[in-house]
């Protein structure tokens, strides 16, 4: 029974941690199914949320929801300026160019963080009422955990809206399903790709409040790796495809979490390599993910 | 007539300076700049065999540092001394603990145990369009990277193997470079490279022909990984000392980084490349600890030198996508075409070259004299 319980504790731990991936991955999979741009930087983007939380709570004692608001609009901010400036001129130059673009804003985020704010680890702490503790039968949740599942439901019902009626969704699934086509139908690409820009990177920043809550320490390179992730998820669950990505992120977490409660104590350093032999596993045999369709439509 | 037209010239550019060049580190070996030339000679290969897989079959791997951790750990394991194996790595089945191989063997082994690892990822991954293999590449430097920090009695963890034996002299390192791009410029010059680019430019045409696009990327993948595994045997007992750290993501990037600035789709981008990657970062790195400019004493700005590395790929994929050499091959083709050596016996090139360089000066004053009037 006791087994059972550690499970059950493991599963939810998968849950909160899948939440998170699920937040990213779907900013992620906006970006990719439009530009089918792997975008190395969005993790980064959710590293300059952070920071920018740290900052104005830490240096001018800004109360968090304002905070978190900030970061949001800064990570739109810096999410639309590298899109601007480093894929925009290379929109007709094909998928190759703009993964390496990518890969360099990535790495100059990288960098200027680490320049600007040392690349030490540095504690960060969620206020008191955010991270209380509920205990419900065995499983405990901070407050922070029960927002983040909220968040992610809201966050896909909205969206899935959003795409299904109004002007702008429909020409995102035009574009993601033939971006020149959609050009010559009259619509305004850069509107969208924008728009899928700014929604990837405002999820961004509020998933970095999370992952950042949940690990209680942040480091200039802490967005790369769970970047990586979400892009992972992406695929899992079938790319372009916003349920898919949620899936796949809840997947990914619950896989992960129980990988390394239930393996034995050796094996838990593995964690991330898990995640990367899953989505190897995973092309090996359903190559468009298990919501994703061959065209990778957006469903 | 342009100055490299004439092989003679060429000879002296591309054969005989860096011949000295490599001379003189030969017999200065412990020196700092001797380090640094070697360190050129292993990025010569890594980046070479990259291009092969990102530049002219139009795939994108970035999991070089994978493949060179494969190569130096498979290469330390088969040199080093028994008695130090029992200390650090004293998980390793018998037979291997006393086994010791002569070094050029060990380091193909370690090339054959890269070039397995990429089948093992590239039968998965190649089979699609896109670009998962290079997310899939990255997952394998982490997996590389778990596997070497946690597996303390196979590879002494996060510690790393220590006291490599030197042998990887100026000598063996540029004899591999030049090997390694030899068989890249005949590879891209037979009809199996001329299917690459064919697929790079259009699969679906490259397909219609006849070309398989599975068997060929898979095996590119391979040849390349096994390149690069070399490189990471050379590396390795260059440093004497390797552990996973040196392995990581950045590692990679900075190979990725440097093929692209010097030009993907050109073996002789991966030499000025190499070149420019590996000589710049030393000018830069006094950033790093802080320097004085014009009487201002800078703070220390950490990452500086790889935040200046990564805003000139930005402005590289921007402005000259093809990289600097674009699809020039004129090093390579100088280094292998018998034309560059003969030249040397040859009366009318030496006049040829000495005719250009009159031509080059007299136009050369002319239009100092036209400015100034």
């Amino acid at each position: 029974m006791d087994g059972f319980i550690y499970f059950l504790i493991q599963s939810v731990n998968g849950l909160k941690l899948g939440s998170v991936y699920a937040i990213v991955a779907v900013g992620y999979s906006m970006v990719y199914g439009i530009l089918r741009l792997i975008n190395f930087a969005h993790g980064d983007i959710m590293t300059v949320g952070v920071y920018t939380i740290l900052v104005l709570m830490t240096a001018f004692g800004v109360p968090l929801w304002v905070t978190v608001l900030l970061s949001v609009v800064i990570a739109i901010a810096v999410g639309l300026a590298t899109e601007r400036i480093a894929y925009r001129p290379l929109r007709t130059a094909g998928e190759e160019a703009t993964l390496i673009s990518s890969l360099a804003v990535s790495i100059f985020m990288q960098n200027l963080i680490m320049m600007i704010f040392s690349p030490q680890r540095r504690a960060f702490h969620l206020p008191e009422y955010l991270s209380r503790l509920h205990t419900i039968g065995f499983i405990k949740l901070s407050t922070m955990n029960i927002i983040t599942f909220a968040a992610v439901f809201i966050i896909l019902i909205v969206l899935s809206l959003v795409i299904k009626k109004t002007r702008i969704g429909m020409a995102m699934r035009a574009c993601s399903d033939n971006l020149n086509a959609s050009k010559l139908m009259g619509i305004n690409i850069n509107a969208v790709i924008v728009t899928a820009f700014a929604i990837g990177s405002g999820l961004a920043a509020l998933s970095g409040l999370m992952l950042a809550g949940e690990y209680k320490t942040i480091d200039p390179l802490m967005g790369f790796v769970p970047g990586l992730k979400a892009f992972c998820a992406a695929v899992l669950g079938g790319i372009g495809s916003l349920s898919g990505a949620v899936l796949g992120g809840f997947i990914l977490g619950i896989a992960e979490m129980l990988f390394a409660g239930l393996m034995p104590t050796d094996f838990t350093a593995y964690r991330d390599a898990f995640v990367f032999v899953l989505l190897i596993l995973v092309l090996l045999v359903r190559p468009y993910g298990i919501l994703g369709s061959k065209e990778g439509g957006r469903s | 007539m342009r100055l490299r037209d004439s092989n003679l010239f060429r000879f002296i550019i591309f054969v005989l300076i860096p011949l000295i060049v490599i001379i003189i580190c030969g017999f200065s070996s412990g020196s700092y700049y001797a380090g640094l030339v070697n360190l050129f000679g292993i990025n010569v290969i890594l980046v070479a065999s990259l291009n092969l897989v990102n530049g002219f079959s139009g795939m994108f791997s970035m999991g070089h540092a994978a493949f060179m951790a494969i190569g130096a750990y498979a290469a330390a394991i088969l040199t080093l001394p028994a008695n130090q194996k029992l200390i650090s790595m004293p998980g390793l089945p018998e037979w291997l603990i006393y086994m010791r191989l002569p070094y050029p063997v060990a380091l193909i082994i370690g090339g054959i145990l890269a070039a397995f690892v990429a089948l093992l990822i590239g039968f998965p991954v190649l089979r699609f369009k896109g670009h998962y293999l290079s997310v899939a590449t990255i997952g394998l430097i982490v997996i590389v990277r778990a596997v070497l920090d946690n597996e303390d009695e196979l590879t002494n963890g996060a510690r790393g193997v220590t006291g490599l034996p030197n042998y990887a002299s100026t000598w063996t390192i540029f004899g591999a470079a030049v090997i390694c791009l030899f068989i890249l410029y005949r590879l891209i010059r037979s009809s199996y490279g001329r299917g690459l680019t064919a697929m790079r430019d259009d699969y679906v045409a490259a397909q219609t022909i006849g070309i398989n696009l599975t068997t060929k990327k898979i095996s590119a993948f391979c040849i390349s990984a096994f390149m690069a595994g070399v490189a990471g045997g050379l590396w390795g007992h260059m440093q004497s000392v390797i552990s996973g750290k040196f392995f990581y993501i950045d590692a990679s990037f900075k190979i990725v980084e440097t093929s692209i600035i010097g030009g993907m789709s050109s073996l002789s981008g991966a030499v000025v490349g190499s070149l420019l990657m590996t000589f710049i970062p030393e000018l830069l790195a006094p950033l790093e600890t802080g320097i004085e400019v014009f009487g201002i004493r800078l703070p220390e700005l950490y990452g500086a030198s790889n935040l200046i590395m990564a805003a000139l790929l930005i402005v590289i994929i921007i402005f000259r996508r093809q990289g600097i050499m674009g699809y020039s091959e004129i090093i390579t083709e100088s280094l292998f075409s018998a034309k560059t050596y003969s030249s040397v016996l040859k009366k009318s090139e030496y006049k040829k070259l000495c005719d250009i360089v009159a031509h080059k000066i007299k136009e050369l004053s002319s239009r100092v004299k036209s400015k100034g009037a």
